[in-house]
C-alpha cells in the first residue's frame, strides 16, 4: 500500500485558541477588579 | 457544579452576581470562535491575542459596572466588542503606519491591486452600516426618495410617479435629505472616511 508523506492535517481547532497566560491574566483581572457605587457614581478599584 | 447545559444568560447572572467561576466557564465556551474571528482579520497571533484580552477586558469592565443588559445574545455581544476593536486596531495602524527598516526594495510599495484589503473593506461596512443607520433618522418622505435614488437607483420621474408628487418635489426632498444627512453627521461627530 503507497505510503502517503504529505504532512499531517492539523489537528481540529488547533491554533485558534489564546495562550493559558491570557486567559489567567484576564480571570485574575476579574478578580482584582471590583466596582463601587457612590452617590450614583460607578467607581472602578484593582485590587492586587 | 456547572457544566456544559448550564446557560450563557444564566452564567452571566451568576457572574455579576459574583460568581467568578462563571466567567472562566464563558471564556473557555466562546474562546476559540472569539479568537479565531479575530485572527481571521488580522492574520497575526500576537495582534489577535491583544485585541482577544482587550475584548474581554472590556466584558469583565461592562458586567460588573452592570451595563450589560441581558437579552440572551452575549456572545454576539462579544463578538461585536471584538469586531470594534478590530476596526480600531487598522484605524490606529493607519494614522501611524509601520516603518519597514530592511533597507530592502519592496515591489509592493509601488505594486499594488485595486481590490479593497481586508483593513479597508471593514472600514467600507463600517462606514456603510453608519449611513444606513443615519438614513433611518431622516423623515419619512426624505428617506424614501434618498433610498429609491441612491440604493434603488431610480430616476427622478421614477421616484415622482411611484411617490405621486411632482418631479420638483422629489427633487426637493432629495435636497433636504442631503442637508439634514449632513447636519447629523456633524451633530454626531461621525467621520465618514475610508
Amino acid at each position: 500500500m503507497a505510503h502517503i508523506y504529505s504532512k499531517k492535517k492539523t489537528q481540529q481547532g488547533e491554533g485558534n485558541y489564546p495562550k493559558k497566560e491570557t486567559i489567567q491574566f484576564l480571570l485574575n483581572y476579574s478578580q482584582a477588579l471590583s466596582v463601587i457605587n457612590y452617590k450614583g457614581e460607578k467607581f472602578e478599584v484593582l485590587l492586587n | 457544579m456547572k457544566d456544559v447545559l448550564t446557560s450563557d444568560a444564566t452564567l452571566v447572572r451568576d457572574y455579576i452576581k459574583g460568581d467568578e467561576a462563571s466567567l472562566s466557564l464563558l471564556i473557555s465556551r466562546h474562546q476559540q470562535r472569539i479568537y479565531s474571528f479575530v485572527y481571521s482579520k488580522v492574520y497575526d497571533k500576537d495582534i489577535t491575542e491583544d485585541i482577544f484580552q482587550d475584548t474581554f477586558i472590556k466584558v469583565i469592565r461592562t458586567l460588573k459596572r452592570g451595563g450589560y443588559n441581558e437579552e440572551g445574545k452575549f456572545l454576539p455581544w462579544v463578538m461585536r466588542i471584538a469586531h470594534n476593536l478590530v476596526i480600531d486596531h487598522f484605524r490606529k495602524n493607519k494614522r501611524m503606519p509601520k516603518f519597514d527598516n530592511s533597507g530592502d526594495f519592496n515591489i509592493f510599495s509601488v505594486l499594488s491591486d485595486g481590490d479593497l484589503n481586508a483593513e479597508k473593506q471593514i472600514i467600507k461596512e463600517q462606514v456603510e452600516t453608519d449611513v444606513r443607520r443615519l438614513i433611518e433618522e431622516l423623515p419619512d418622505d426624505q428617506k424614501d426618495v434618498l433610498v429609491m435614488r441612491i440604493y434603488k437607483d431610480m430616476s427622478f420621474k421614477e421616484i415622482a410617479l411611484k411617490t405621486d408628487v411632482s418631479i420638483n418635489t422629489a427633487l426637493g426632498r432629495m435636497r433636504y435629505a442631503l442637508i439634514n444627512l449632513r447636519k447629523l453627521i456633524d451633530k454626531h461627530n461621525i467621520i465618514l472616511t475610508n
